[in-house]
């Protein structure tokens, strides 16, 4: 993985006279060059708007903007795509169900179950619909490392649940959960399944076949794509059922106000879900940022991660006053790690490292039910990727040490 | 005549239970803004050469050779602004 580094310009720069240490991947992730020269090949020369152009340059961007499609498709390991809508992220994903199946499948008494370790983004949208709507919303319980309590979730799953909508990793802690086993006990109920997949998708191979996912929601910006672009995934038979999102642009199949009356018929799958002009280069960085991760092997991706994540561990057990949140066992987890010092806020900590160059993240990470818990009123997060090293780890616990003594 | 603008970047409200607000400086204003801090305020303590645990008026903020500050307890923006004024003019 190490060779890979020189692929990141980014990570060439000095912060404050120090190396770019760059901690902070769950948040977002640096882009390799080729990501970026990717997206500048794409303005300097196809550049054109998408679908129903008949010039050369909208057909090179439809032609490039779909191959991000397939290259998704094929990554993920969904079925045509038909299946792959693409988003601005995750958020817009998990709204974009919450609002078409949700307004149009939930009703007074139904229920709707979450954990509490969610992402903000998979809790808010369906508070949102299920004020709007009459159905309820139950939260699953977390145990005191962050790992998921299984029969607590399964437990909470009754004739009533109409979905249950669940992080594949929390962004927290890293935990990885199994979805395999919360989907099967929700299909089980005639439930649907919904993954959060923003900290999983960029760091392991995901099946949503296998994994008999119905939703899986992710981001391209982290795993080293750009920003505003990301998708979700939907099995087809659902996804034709619910109605659009929203309107205008491509989603359209025909408007006609003959006679005074407006009708409306709808684009086909997967463009019934995409209104108005797509991001098109979006596409094209999220495809390179694929073939990227395709080529460095997912597998080494996540071992990788590990690695580093049971080393930085290892060296922040050897200080006093760190204490670091989630499950020690790193079996269960991915590459982020909460922690806080003692007598310091998360903020002075992160501006501390930041005068080091050190990238971290503090607050609530969007996740305050899960902080609520831990009794924290923030954390620490450093979260890793491919392209971070051993050595970096070195100098964040170097680091770290000298907070400690202050 | 300065204003609070011509020194700040951006303020922002962090999350988390603290509601610690970061001050950022301008990047080319930083040192001159810290300078005017430092002959205002009292300094408790220096810390690693990096933070400034400063005392201005009752209220107690850390100041980061970076550019940075953070304050806590203050109300509202403009309450904020306020105390800007009087620390950085």
């Amino acid at each position: 993985m190490q060779a890979l580094r020189q692929d990141f310009p980014i990570l060439q720069r000095k912060i404050n006279g120090y190396p770019l240490i760059y901690f902070d991947n769950a948040a977002t992730t640096q882009k390799p060059r080729q990501v970026i020269d990717a997206i500048t090949d794409y303005y300097m020369n196809h550049n054109g708007n998408v679908h129903r152009g008949v010039h050369t340059l909208s057909a090179e961007a439809t032609d490039l903007y779909e191959r991000g499609r397939e290259c998704a498709v094929e990554f993920i390991n969904a079925k045509s795509t038909h299946e792959l809508i693409f988003t601005r992220g995750t958020t817009e994903a998990i709204n974009l169900v919450a609002y078409s199946w949700g307004m149009q499948n939930l009703n007074r008494g139904d229920e709707v179950l979450v954990t509490l370790m969610e992402h903000h983004s998979n809790i808010v949208p369906w508070e949102l619909i299920a004020r709007s709507k009459g159905a309820t919303i139950k939260y699953a319980r977390v145990n005191g490392d962050g790992t998921l309590d299984y029969e607590d979730y399964e437990s909470k799953i009754t004739k009533n649940t109409k979905i249950c909508c669940l992080s594949h990793v929390s962004n927290v802690t890293g935990v990885i959960n199994d979805v395999k086993r919360v989907g099967k006990a929700a299909h089980d109920n005639g439930a649907l399944m919904l993954v959060d997949g923003a900290q999983s998708v960029p760091h392991m191979k995901i099946d949503v076949q296998d994994l008999d996912m119905d939703f899986l929601a992710f981001s391209g910006h982290k795993m080293l794509g750009p920003t505003g672009i990301g998708a979700l995934f939907g099995k087809e038979d659902i996804l034709e059922k619910m109605p659009p999102f929203q309107g205008g642009g491509e989603m359209i199949r025909e408007v006609s106000v003959a006679g005074g009356n407006c009708s409306v018929s709808y684009n086909e799958l997967p463009y019934k879900f995409e209104a108005g002009t797509p991001d098109i280069s979006g596409s094209v960085g999220l495809r390179a940022a694929i073939k990227y991760l395709e080529a460095a092997g997912m597998d080494k991706v996540l071992s990788h991660e590990k690695e580093l994540t049971e080393y930085a561990a290892k060296r922040m057990k050897e200080l006093q006053k760190v204490t670091v949140y989630g499950p020690s066992d790193v079996s269960k987890k991915c590459g982020i790690i909460p922690f806080a010092v003692k007598s310091m806020s998360s903020h002075d900590t992160a501006l501390f490292f930041d005068n080091y160059g050190i990238m971290l993240r503090s607050g609530y990470h969007c996740a305050q039910p899960l902080h609520e818990l831990f009794k924290l009123t923030s954390s620490a997060r450093a979260s890793f990727y491919l392209y971070n090293t051993k050595e970096e780890i070195d100098r964040f616990a170097e680091i770290l040490g000298e907070l400690e003594k202050l | 005549m300065s204003t609070v603008a011509d020194y700040v970047s951006r303020i922002e409200g962090t999350c988390g239970a603290e509601s610690d607000v970061i001050v950022n400086f301008k990047y080319e204003k930083k040192d001159e803004a810290i300078a005017n801090i430092l002959k205002k305020a009292t300094k408790k303590n220096m810390i690693a050469g990096i933070i400034y645990e400063m005392t201005y008026e009752g209220v107690s903020f850390r100041l980061y050779t970076s550019g940075k500050a953070i304050f806590r307890g203050f109300r509202t923006k403009t309450e904020l602004m306020d105390f800007l004024v009087k620390l950085l003019l």
